[in-house]
C-alpha cells in the first residue's frame, strides 16, 4: 500500500500530484554516505499494510525537503543533494513489524553549531506522520565536519578534576532532600553536613527555583556559606550545584552571575530549559570558569519506550555537542530505568574520544568526537555504599556517584552517611586497584572497611536488602555472539 | 582535623605494602610517579614541591618507595608528602591517581575568614593555622 493514493497515470517526475516517496529519490540502497554526511538511523514500525521500504523513504522525506505532494519549485533547487536518502532498512531481531532504516543527511541541510537546527530537522514534524504506527530515534552519527562547529563542555573531565584536585575515584555527591519544602538556613544545613562528612558535591534537585517557601537567593547565600565552612573543615575543595533553572534567559543569567559572584565552583540547569538556553548558559560558563551540571529533567517522556521517540543515546550526543559537563546518565542498580549494556553505552558516549560501533550496547555507528571534552556522567537515584563494588563495576572512576537518600537517610545522620560513602568507595578503589578481583569480595571489602567506621557498619546494615530489580522497558536488540578464534 | 586531600584520605594512614601496590597499579598502568611535599596544604596550592623529577621510565615500585624513603628523612613529619601519577596519553594528559603518604602528627587545620559586603554577601578566605608561620617552622 502507498502512503498517499497516486493518480493512475503519471508521465514525469515533477508532474503534479502525488508519488511514492520510494520513487522521489528519498530511498537509495545503493547510496554511500559520505564521511560528511550525518546519519541517523530510526526504528520504524509502520501501519498495517504500509511497505516498510515506503515508510523508510517517507521518513528519509519528511525530516528533509519533501512534502506529501510533488512541488515544481524542487527544480529550483539542487534537489538531489537536499533530499535525505534512506540507505538501508533491516529487521528488527526479534520485534515483528519493526524495522530499523538508516538514512544519510547532507551537511548543508544543517546549521552548524546549533542543536534547535538539527533537532527541528531530524525530529521535527516526521514523529506524527501518520503512516507510521511509531518512530525512535536510535542512534546518530555526527561528522568530524559538524562536531567542531561546537565547542562541547566547557570544562570536561580532565580539568573538572584539576580544579577540584580530585583524581583516580568517583567523585561522591548527594541530592538535599527533602526535595521542596527547606528554608534557606535549613536546606544549606544538609548541605553542610553532607559535605562536612567527605562528600565532594551537594545538588539541589531539578524542580528547587525560587518557591515560596525559599527564594533562590536565600538558598545560594546559605549554601555557600555551608561550601566554604565544609572546605575549611577539611581542607578539601567542595562543591553544590546551584541550580540557576528559571522561566527566561535573563534570569538564568543573573542567578548564575550571582553564583559566580559567591565563588561558586559550579551551577546547574535542567533539560527542559531547552536547547537553545542550554548552548548559550555553555557559552557563559565557558566565559566564567564555571562547571556545568545537567540533570535531564523530563527526558523518560520520550527516551524510555522502545518504540516511539528519542534514545537517550541521542540526547547525550547532542549534550555533548551542547555543551555541558555532567549528566545524569543512569545507575544500573539503583531505582530509575537502566539496563547495564544500554547504559554502557551511554557513559562511553559521554567520556571516550571515540565510540567505535556497538549494538550489543545501543551504538549502531563508529562516531569520533575529535577531541571534544568528555562529560562526566552521574549516576543517581537509588543507590547506598552497599553498591559500591557493583557501581566501581559497571560504571567505572570518572563519574559522580550521587546517594541522596543513601547519605540523608543514615540513621547516625547526614554527616555520617557521607562518610559511610567515602570510606566504602576509597576502600573499594585501593582493592581494585591492589589487582583484587572486588567484584566477588566487594561485600568482603566493604565488611573489613566497616570494622573501623562505624557509620559504614551501619548504612550496611539498614540498606542490605535493598535493591530494585525490574525488567528494564528500554534494552539493546542485539546480543554479541561468540565467534570462532 | 585530619585534611582529606588525596584519594585515600578516610582510610586509616596506608602502609608502605599498600602504598607500594598503588605505585605498581600505576607503573602498570605506564603511568609516571612523581613525589612530593609541602607545608602549605591550602585546598587550592596545586604546586606541591616536587621531590625531583616525575619518574617516567621507571617500572621498579621499589626504587619509589626508596625514594620516598628520602623524602621522608628530610620532611617526614614536617608536613604533606602526596604520591601522584600523570598519564601522558593524549586527551588526558594529566594526573590520574594522587594520594597523601604521610602528614604532620598535629593538623591545625584552617582558619575561614568572612568579610562582610553589600547585601547579605560574604568574602570567604581559607587559611591555613601553620601558614602564620614562616616555610619550614610550621609543622
Amino acid at each position: 500500500m502507498n502512503i498517499a493514493t497516486p493518480p493512475p497515470q503519471r508521465s514525469g517526475r515533477y508532474d503534479a500530484g502525488v508519488m511514492k516517496y520510494k520513487d522521489m529519490g528519498y530511498f537509495d540502497l545503493d547510496y554511500q554516505p559520505k564521511d560528511t554526511d550525518i546519519l541517523a538511523c530510526f526504528r520504524i514500525t509502520p501501519q498495517e499494510g504500509v511497505d516498510a521500504d515506503e515508510a523508510a523513504a517517507a521518513v528519509a522525506g519528511e525530516s528533509s525537503t519533501a512534502t506529501w505532494t510533488v512541488v515544481w519549485t524542487d527544480r529550483l533547487t539542487a534537489c538531489d543533494k537536499y533530499r535525505a536518502k534512506c540507505y538501508r532498512v533491516d529487521p528488527v531481531p526479534g520485534a515483528e513489524g519493526q524495522y530499523f532504516a538508516y538514512i544519510a543527511y547532507d551537511l548543508d541541510l544543517f546549521e552548524p553549531n546549533s542543536i534547535v537546527n538539527l533537532s527541528a530537522s531530524i525530529i521535527g514534524n516526521v514523529f506524527g506522520f501518520k503512516p507510521l504506527k511509531a518512530l525512535r530515534l536510535e542512534d546518530m552519527r555526527l561528522p568530524v565536519a559538524y562536531v567542531k562547529t561546537y565547542d562541547g563542555p566547557p570544562t570536561g573531565v580532565v580539568v573538572e578534576r584539576e580544579r577540584l584536585d580530585k583524581f583516580g575515584r568517583p567523585l561522591l555527591g548527594a541530592t538535599v532532600k527533602p526535595k521542596l519544602g527547606l528554608s534557606g538556613r535549613n536546606y544549606g544545613r544538609v548541605v553542610y553536613e553532607a559535605l562536612k562528612g567527605g562528600l565532594d558535591f551537594t545538588k539541589d534537585d531539578e524542580n528547587i527555583n525560587s518557591q515560596p517557601f525559599m527564594h533562590w537567593r536565600d538558598r545560594f547565600l546559605y549554601c555557600m556559606e555551608a561550601v566554604n565552612r565544609a572546605q575549611a573543615m577539611t581542607g578539601e575543595v567542595k562543591g553544590t550545584y546551584l541550580n540557576v533553572s528559571a522561566g527566561d534567559m535573563e534570569q538564568i543569567y543573573e542567578r548564575a552571575e550571582f553564583a559566580k559572584q559567591l565563588g561558586s565552583v559550579i551551577i546547574m540547569i535542567d533539560l527542559v530549559i531547552g536547547y537553545s538556553a542550554i548552548q548559550s548558559i555553555a557559552k557563559w560558563a565557558r566565559r566564567n570558569d564555571m562547571i556545568l551540571h545537567l540533570h535531564r529533567a523530563g527526558h523518560s517522556t520520550y527516551t524510555r519506550q522502545k518504540t516511539h521517540g528519542v534514545s537517550f543515546r541521542v540526547i547525550a550526543k547532542w549534550m555533548r555537542l551542547a555543551g555541558v559537563d555532567h549528566i545524569h546518565a543512569g545507575t544500573v542498580v539503583g531505582k530509575l530505568e537502566g539496563d547495564p549494556a544500554t547504559t554502557r553505552g551511554y557513559y562511553d558516549i559521554c567520556r571516550e574520544p571515540y565510540n567505535p560501533q556497538a549494538l550489543q550496547n545501543g551504538l549502531f555507528f563508529d562516531q569520533d568526537w575529535a577531541s571534544l571534552r568528555r562529560m562526566m556522567p552521574v549516576a543517581s537515584g537509588g543507590i547506598h555504599a552497599g553498591q559500591m563494588h557493583q557501581l566501581l563495576h559497571h560504571l567505572g572512576e570518572d563519574c559522580v556517584l550521587q546517594f541522596g537518600g543513601g547519605t540523608i537517610g543514615h540513621p547516625m545522620g547526614i554527616q555520617a552517611g557521607a562518610i559511610a560513602n567515602r570510606v566504602a568507595l576509597e576502600a573499594m578503589i585501593l582493592a581494585r586497584n591492589e589487582g583484587r578481583d572486588y567484584m566477588a569480595e566487594g561485600p568482603d571489602i566493604l565488611a573489613a572497611a566497616a570494622r573501623s567506621c562505624t557509620p559504614l557498619a551501619q548504612a550496611l546494615e539498614v540498606w542490605k536488602d535493598v535493591t530494585f530489580n525490574y525488567a528494564s522497558t528500554d534494552t539493546p536488540d542485539f546480543v554479541p555472539t561468540a565467534t570462532a578464534a | 582535623m585530619r585534611i582529606t586531600q588525596g584519594t585515600f584520605s578516610f582510610l586509616p594512614d596506608l602502609t608502605d605494602d599498600q602504598i607500594k601496590a598503588q605505585v605498581a597499579y600505576c607503573q602498570g598502568n605506564g603511568w609516571a610517579v612523581n613525589i612530593e611535599f609541602t607545608d602549605d596544604p591550602h585546598p587550592r596550592n596545586t604546586y606541591w614541591d616536587m621531590w625531583g623529577n616525575p619518574m617516567f621510565d621507571l617500572k621498579d615500585p621499589a626504587a619509589v618507595m626508596y625514594e620516598l624513603g628520602e623524602c621522608r628523612k628530610v620532611h617526614g613529619g614536617r608536613g604533606y608528602i602526596r604520591i601522584s601519577a600523570f598519564d601522558a596519553s593524549p586527551g588526558w594528559e594529566s594526573l590520574r591517581l594522587s594520594f597523601i603518604t604521610d602528614r604532620p602528627t598535629e593538623e591545625p587545620g584552617f582558619a575561614l575568614e568572612r568579610q562582610e559586603g553589600e547585601g547579605r554577601s560574604l568574602r570567604y578566605t581559607t587559611r591555613a593555622y601553620a601558614a602564620n608561620k614562616p616555610a619550614g617552622e610550621r609543622y
